[in-house]
């Protein structure tokens, strides 16, 4: 048994666990923190993906010991962190996946989630390419990825003040979008103080 | 009962609202966030976790288990074997031939045979060690063929002493006279390998056996209600004393239909130690526990006209089902019963026999039973299209089955917008510019498809609704839907809401679902066969709508004014002919509450009297059929084989999308996994009976790296008994996805590959074979 001491979401940790145990572990079972997923234990999926230091870690295959004196980021860190730096509502990625249809099942969405921020947090206008690369660690067996990339696109068109990619769906019949993406204005939720 | 009656595909107060719109889900954010609760996220006071021993073997019999030892070690809770839960049971109640745990036989390497709670994983995992099984081994068939011929081995005990499972004969008119008849006639042989659902979250169950005697069973399931069926037969307990919760569930696909062995050895843990427990199955085990697409090996011929019209078509198919029945009986039928739409087919006949192998069972997966056939004869009639030197599209539209009409084998088609499909994908691509105009090493592939939105044959014979729904509405202005549908990621729960909402004039956000709940929620059927949106749709509005009656009355009769002046809408009730009236929702509610007491409503849905007048005609029949048209895209490389699938459009009628985000992303979704099984995916054992390689490194489903562009295009038929006119989406668009792409390959190179999936090896053997031009180019 060891004694951890951690700093995940911005708040300092102490846990006791077994010396082996992962990280993934250490937030589910020792912190309660159950939004990062376990979907296969050995690193293929990126479900258990957080953030260590602001780059994306498979936490299941991480000794929890080797975060210690690091920073760790995990889904459930993304909206009081936005908060805390000035943002209201969800963090604007989490909010743009909600958007754009990005969450079917939400299992893989964690690791995805963070996987994305840190992309747009490294590179705050991504080609379709990079996206792509660097997601490439995180399975989704719902959505086909394109909604996914179209929420990535949709926050670095957002901050760049520029109309969306078009969205890669519409009624038949229907022209082109040209970039219209369902919520674009008035529709984040609002947090209690602004209600 | 308002079961059957329909509620017309129009909007309550002439145009939509809600309906139509691509809001939000209602669960969108809490799983952006981690704030969704998933069944491994459970952990109760005092919780065991509990491991499965399972079979080394592939056939075998259990002549002796001794679990003294992993009783005796340290942590060790409860053990149990097929002995303690020894009744069989099967989802279809005519094939029962599992039992939770292997009673005297195995028939899988992987078959489960005995489990273990335990204080922690580690100790649990240490005591299945400890458990000693004595075997006899027994020759194990493998080769669907073998399981066919021989009889000196049967995996179960049969009347006939084989290993058939079901065998489906069934002929629609004189097929070989049709076919004689024919200008052209095709015939080959066409093979889809196994493919599994891979849902990124494995299966997972918790269970609690409270001091008063009432189970309670969380499970990552998708049909809650057959898993309650299923503890009370197996256990031996009476229904009402137990509680099936599905929490967010992370992905399916038919892979979570089943009972599962975890369920039943979670609940008998916790009933024998008296603490809670949980099973958490591996990656590893979930690749075992399978119950995914069945492989095919399918000869078909079909013969048409020399203007291309379709005389007849001829199928005969062997499926391989693994080790257990599963669904096997359904997947049988549905073999040949889904394919008889979008074309017509003057005469048709198929010969399915489904037969056992000692290879994890199969079971359904997304577009269950109809995939296989779907690409065998949409290849097949690429490839009639080429001897009559026609485009392909051409020739699928003048084929078309039609709208209101009844196929050969007797199921009733409403709505249809095929037509339309196939006239979105051919703009969209561009075909009438480049098809056959492409550089070779490049080409187009279009192939359409049809599929259920549920069926009306329920897996246990009864009369009662398929769906039912509950209302309660709040003073606070809030209103909650009860249903005992699952909603899986595709949803469904969203759905509801937006049905419920639109018909009481309600902000959507006001409405909250309650779903998959046994204690809270009434009977529905689950997530299977695309059923939901279609038959828990129509019970919402059936709900909603008798709700809507009280409000209207009580606010009308306050205003004393007659009802049809009273219209609830966006929030608000208003006086048509008053326009400075209005009241809030929550006032309205105040006023029901105050003149009818305290309120509430029920609705249900129940199909009509569907399907062809003979044995098996209802298996398939479903209220509405969704339609599909896909074109691919693909590059060929000739040096290496190599396959890319660089674009696909996909054309869905899904009738009305209550939601068309998630209709996008049901499309999507489905195309993409279609996708993979044409070219990536194949679940194969070796000759060991193990599993290739049961990870998700090893079996290939696809990463944001290897996805084609997409674009989907949304028809709306609007169906006359949907809900609002809706359809399925969740199914449909997988089909064509996997003969588009193959149609597509034969367009660029001129291989035309039969047997899935498509690989390298597959297309440079055509390619020193063929060396030859391509036909119709």
């Amino acid at each position: 048994m060891k004694v951890l001491r951690l700093r995940v979401n911005g708040d300092e940790v102490e846990a006791a666990a077994p010396a082996h145990w992962t990280l993934l572990e250490v937030l589910r079972y020792r912190l309660g923190l159950t939004g990062s997923k376990q979907g296969c234990d050995k690193g293929d999926c990126g479900a258990c993906t957080v953030l260590v230091d602001g780059a994306p870690t498979l936490s299941c295959i991480t000794v929890a010991a080797l975060a210690e004196g690091r920073e760790v980021v995990t889904i459930e860190g993304l909206m009081p962190l936005h908060r805390k730096a000035g943002g209201s509502g969800p963090d604007p990625v989490q909010d743009a996946f909600d958007r754009c249809g990005a969450l079917q099942c939400g299992f893989c969405q964690p690791g995805m989630l963070l996987s994305a921020k840190a992309l747009l947090d490294r590179v705050p206008d991504p080609t379709l390419q990079q996206i792509r690369e660097a997601l490439a660690g995180n399975l989704c067996r719902c959505t086909g990825y394109t909604q996914i990339f179209q929420a990535v696109q949709l926050v670095a068109a957002e901050r760049a003040g520029r109309a969306p990619e078009p969205q890669s769906w519409r009624r038949a019949g229907d022209a082109p979008s040209g970039g219209e993406c369902p919520f674009r204005e008035g529709t984040v939720p609002q947090t209690p103080a602004e209600v | 009962m308002a079961a059957r009656d329909r509620h017309g595909p129009e909007a309550p107060w002439g145009e939509f609202q809600v309906v139509g719109k691509a809001n939000r889900k209602v669960d969108g954010l809490a799983k952006a966030t981690g704030e969704a609760i998933y069944t491994d996220d459970i952990a109760l006071p005092g919780m065991l976790h509990a491991k499965t021993l399972r079979s080394p073997h592939a056939h075998a019999l259990i002549k002796r288990i001794d679990v003294s030892r992993a009783l005796a070690l340290p942590g060790v809770h409860a053990v149990v074997t097929g002995r303690d839960m020894p009744t069989p049971y099967g989802v279809i109640p005519w094939t029962p031939d599992e039992t939770a745990l292997a009673v005297d036989k195995v028939r899988f390497v992987g078959d489960e045979v005995a489990a273990v709670a335990a204080v922690d994983e580690d100790t649990a995992n240490a005591a299945l060690d400890l458990i000693d099984v004595e075997y006899e081994v027994l020759p194990a068939i493998l080769d669907p063929e073998d399981a066919l011929r021989r009889k000196d081995v049967t995996i179960h005990a049969s009347k006939k002493g084989d290993n058939v499972s079901k065998h489906v004969r069934l002929e629609f008119g004189d097929v070989d006279a049709a076919l004689a008849a024919a200008d052209v006639v095709v015939e080959n042989d066409y093979s889809f390998q196994g493919t599994t659902h891979t849902p990124i979250e494995p299966h997972c169950a918790v269970a609690q056996f409270g001091a008063n005697g009432l189970l309670t069973v969380w499970s990552s399931t998708q049909i809650t209600h057959y898993v309650h069926r299923a503890l009370a037969r197996v256990l031996m307990l009476d229904p009402a004393r137990i509680r099936v919760i599905q929490p967010c569930l992370g992905g399916a696909f038919g892979g979570k239909s089943d009972p599962f062995s975890l369920e039943f050895c979670v609940a008998k843990l916790a009933m024998i130690s008296g603490r809670p427990v949980k099973m958490l199955w591996t990656r590893e085990e979930v690749f075992y526990a399978h119950r995914g697409r069945h492989p095919m090996r399918m000869r078909y011929r079909s013969g048409a006209k020399k203007d291309g019209t379709l005389t007849g078509v001829d199928a005969k198919i062997l499926i391989d089902g693994g080790s257990y029945s599963s669904f096997g009986l359904v997947t049988t039928y549905y073999s040949g019963q889904l394919l008889t739409g979008p074309y017509a087919f003057p005469t048709y006949r198929f010969d399915s026999t489904r037969v056992f192998t000692n290879k994890p069972p199969c079971g359904p997966k997304r577009g269950h039973g109809s995939v296989q056939p779907r690409f065998a004869f949409e290849v097949q009639f690429d490839e009639i299209a080429r001897k009559l030197g026609m485009d392909p599209i051409e020739i699928r539209r003048r084929n078309f089955v039609g709208e209101n009409t009844t196929t050969v084998n007797g199921q009733r088609i409403t709505s249809n917008g095929f037509l339309a499909c196939l006239d979105a994908v051919e703009k969209a691509s561009r075909w009438k510019e480049r098809w056959g105009k492409l550089p070779r090493g490049r080409g187009l592939g279009v192939a359409g498809s049809m599929y259920i939105s549920g069926t009306n044959y329920p897996v246990y014979p009864n009369e009662m609704p398929q769906a039912g729904i509950q209302i309660k509405v709040d003073r606070s202005g809030a209103v909650t839907v009860f249903t005992g549908a699952n909603d899986i990621g595709q949803g469904s729960n969203s759905a509801v809401a937006t049905l419920v909402a639109e018909e009481l004039g309600m902000d959507h956000r006001d409405v909250r679902v309650v779903s998959a709940d046994t204690d809270l929620c009434p009977v529905d059927l689950g997530a299977y066969s695309s059923r939901i949106t279609f038959m828990v749709g129509n019970a919402c509005i059936d709900a909603a709508r008798k709700l809507r009656g009280q409000i209207v009355a009580a606010v009308a009769a306050h205003w004393s004014v007659a009802p049809e002046r009273v219209r609830m809408i966006g929030g608000a009730v208003l006086d048509l002919g008053d326009p400075s009236r209005s009241l809030t929702s929550r006032e309205a509610f105040h006023l029901a509450e105050t003149k009818f007491e305290t309120l509430g409503a029920t609705g249900s849905y129940n199909t009509p009297t569907l399907g062809g007048d003979y044995r098996g005609g209802t298996i398939g029949a479903s209220p509405a059929y969704s339609f599909t048209a896909h074109i691919a895209e693909a590059t060929v490389d000739e040096e290496t084989g190599r396959v890319d699938v660089v674009k696909i459009w996909c054309a869905h009628d899904c009738g009305r999308a209550i939601n068309p985000l998630l209709v996008a992303g049901q499309i999507e979704g489905s195309t993409y996994m279609g996708a993979a099984e044409a070219v990536m995916e194949e679940h194969e054992m070796n000759r060991f009976a193990l599993h290739a390689g049961p990870s998700l490194l090893d079996y290939r489903i696809p990463t944001s790296m290897d996805v084609a562009d997409f674009e989907a295009f949304i028809v709306e038929s609007v169906d006359p008994e949907g809900p609002y006119g809706a359809k399925e989406a969740g199914e449909g668009p997988l089909h064509s996805a996997i003969p588009a792409i193959a149609n597509a390959v034969f367009d660029a190179v001129g291989v035309r590959v039969r047997d899935l999936p498509i690989t390298p090896a597959k297309i440079l053997k055509g390619l020193r074979a063929a060396a030859a031009p391509i036909p119709g180019r």
